[in-house]
């Protein structure tokens, strides 16, 4: 099939649509994105976002500053709410990572070669996200200067972590996750490295870039093993992503609090995880190509395909809800029905209800496509889809806690200015990161996209 | 006399198309050289399979650090929970297993993720700041847009006429002589 005209206007020429639009040379896709890195300036809309970004990051540092003064009391978490906005801003940001591994890996699995110019800050937005969410449970450990306690070494204390917890399972998946995402990333980026290293005519660029790209030449025989790791690593990296989520929920199904102790729980937080963080890619990406004139690379196609996605992880989700209350009512235990309806009719019903407003009704409208091919509703809809899942995630922690078996030991819970201040902060801390990343190092595969222009556009390698 | 160290590193054939490589490799192997590589911007299918490359051992590797490192986090958790610090809960069995499995198996993907990494960069030789090809001004468009192939000098067929004309022979943008300093 002949790749077709360059703007796509209806519903099939979009689908038909080439991944790149025709005319780039192995040479042009080089140029095009390394010269983001090598040659643009720093634009005034860079450091404006750059600055805000990172005045809050200052406000986390401050915060966690006074936190680890004062301790969690400064939070609103009491009995018989003892998790709150950490757990929940621990969940959600894990599960915005997802998406990056589930992009970089399954998708590469599945050849789907749309993920090529998607990949790479996909995976630097998964790096941000894990690391964000891996400060949430050391702030509220109570003594982070102890977190190393959570790891098995030999001590002179003669103690050693409780392998039975499935908080000691998060230690483990979470860091696996962090440092398999690392690599992966990281081996992804070496040969593009390379090419900036070789491109580069600033002294510094030339010291930074050679010593990170440690002396890649793109021989055959490096090439070829670098293809197998890379695979191999894609294959791992598969089942750990499923793994981290379905670990990060038994952090509730294994204890014994109605509204937890459900089986749906793994697949469902998976689920969950995959649409918010294919709504984050979204929600960066829209931006990121106006900015920074990649329409070329990143199409509506990606953009159609990534709005599909979402629209079937969040049926997923969607099913999730209903077999929750229906387990709710099906189970004939009392207290598990009387979560469900609570969260329904509770004290927390219009939080449970914004957030079926959000997953489930507003994300119907993927369903056009005349939606899913405009950029603006998109961009909404991604936000939206956002504040739905950290809506999820509160009512899970909250409704199932504040209602304890005792009437007598009900309570209510909300964040206070502290918890805000470091939720918002690590919002900062996110975007700051990207910031750099986007500055610093190509935002788009470049060896790959020479890959797709050698697949798709015939060989028109020279200039 | 003693044999002097070649004062080249090898001759290098530039090509701008991917498949002119493969061909080119293809024919050099038949001529019967052997220490050669292709150097290109992405991963050419068949170049590999054309210089004579059969197999790697990464996935070796990987499968060795896998099972190192799943059979090394089950041990560590049996022998913490049975042996070290044995807490008794409820009567409940000190090694109990299917507790044990989320981090035996997170410890199989890191140990097999590591070694796969680290198995290919050292197979590899990397890093590797300096090598003799960066000597040539042109071989930076090996990160770009270009396709070489190096005929090393170590070759025993190498002669630095003779295969430069082969190396011209075989329809190349240019063929350099590489340093070695």
């Amino acid at each position: 099939m002949e790749p077709e005209a360059p703007t796509p206007t209806n519903a099939s020429a979009v689908r038909r649509s080439p991944f790149i639009q025709p005319g780039y040379t192995f040479g042009s896709v080089t140029d095009k994105i390394g010269s983001i890195v090598l040659t643009r300036r720093f634009g005034k809309g860079w450091w404006a976002g750059f600055l805000l970004a990172f005045s809050l990051v200052l406000l986390l540092m401050y915060s966690m500053t006074y936190l680890f003064v004062k301790g969690v009391g400064i939070w609103g978490i009491n009995i018989p709410v003892g998790w709150g906005f950490a757990i929940v801003n621990f969940v959600w940001w894990i599960g915005i990572g997802h998406a990056g591994t589930l992009i970089s890996a399954i998708l590469l699995l599945l050849n789907q070669t749309w993920r090529t110019s998607i990949n790479r800050f996909a995976e630097a937005m998964t790096l941000f996200a894990v690391a964000c969410a891996g400060l949430y449970p050391v702030m509220h450990l109570g003594r982070p200067w102890f977190a190393y306690w959570l790891f098995p070494y030999p001590n002179v204390m003669g103690v050693w972590p409780q392998f039975r917890s499935p908080l000691m399972w998060d230690v483990f998946a979470v860091s696996t996750y962090f440092t398999v995402s690392l690599l992966f990333w990281f081996i992804g980026l070496l040969p593009d490295l390379a090419t900036l290293r070789d491109r580069a005519t600033k002294r510094a660029h030339k010291i930074v870039y050679g010593i990170l790209a440690m002396g890649w030449r793109g021989s055959a025989t490096h090439w070829y093993r670098y293809q197998t790791a890379y695979l191999l690593l894609a294959g791992l990296a598969t089942p750990l992503v499923i793994s981290v989520h379905t670990v990060v929920s038994f952090d509730f199904a294994v204890g014994i609090i109605p509204g937890w102790h459900t089986t749906i729980f793994p697949p469902y937080f998976v689920a969950g995880a995959i649409y918010s963080g294919f709504a984050m890619v979204l929600t960066l990406a829209i931006p990121l190509r106006a900015a920074y004139g990649l329409k070329d690379f990143i199409t509506m196609r990606h953009l159609d395909n990534m709005a599909k996605v979402m629209l079937a992880t969040g049926l997923i989700v969607g099913y999730g809800y209903v077999i929750e209350f229906f387990t709710g009512w099906y189970s004939d235990n009392k207290y598990e029905f009387f979560v469900a309806m609570n969260r329904l009719f509770g004290p927390y019903a219009p939080f449970y209800w914004a957030l079926i407003c959000c997953n489930l009704i507003a994300p119907q409208l993927l369903w056009f496509p005349k939606i899913r091919r405009n950029v603006v509703v998109l961009f909404v809809m991604s936000l939206v889809v956002n504040v739905g899942m950290w809506l999820e995630r509160f009512v899970i922690v909250v409704t199932s806690l504040h209602r304890d078996f005792l009437p007598s030991s009900w309570g209510m819970y909300e964040g206070t200015r502290w918890d805000w201040f470091i939720f918002v902060g690590t919002m900062g801390l996110f975007v700051a990161l990207l910031f750099l990343f986007i500055r610093f190092l190509p935002m788009i595969s470049i060896f790959e996209m020479r890959e797709l222009v050698s697949e798709t556009s015939g060989h028109e390698g020279g200039d | 006399m003693a044999t002097r160290r070649p004062r080249i590193y090898g001759l290098l054939a530039e090509f701008k198309q991917p498949e002119q490589l493969v061909a080119a490799a293809r024919e050099a192997r038949t001529a019967g050289y052997r220490r050669m590589d292709g150097y290109t911007p992405f991963a050419v299918e068949g170049l590999a399979e054309a210089l004579g490359r059969r197999s790697t051992h990464v996935p070796l590797i990987t499968l060795i650090g896998g099972i190192a490192g799943g059979t090394g986090g089950f041990l560590l958790q049996y022998w913490a929970a049975t042996i070290a610090y044995p807490i008794n809960v409820g009567g409940r069995p000190f090694n109990s297993w299917p507790m044990f499995i989320p981090i035996t198996f997170e410890m199989t993907i890191l140990g097999a993720a590591l070694s796969a990494v680290l198995g290919m960069l050292a197979l590899n030789g990397l890093p590797m700041p300096y090598h003799p090809l960066f000597n040539e001004p042109r071989f930076a468009l090996a990160s770009r847009d270009r396709f070489f192939l190096c005929i090393e000098a170590r070759d025993p067929r190498f002669d630095r006429a003779q295969t430069r004309q082969y190396l011209e022979s075989l329809g190349p943008q240019a063929v350099m002589e590489v340093e070695n300093l």
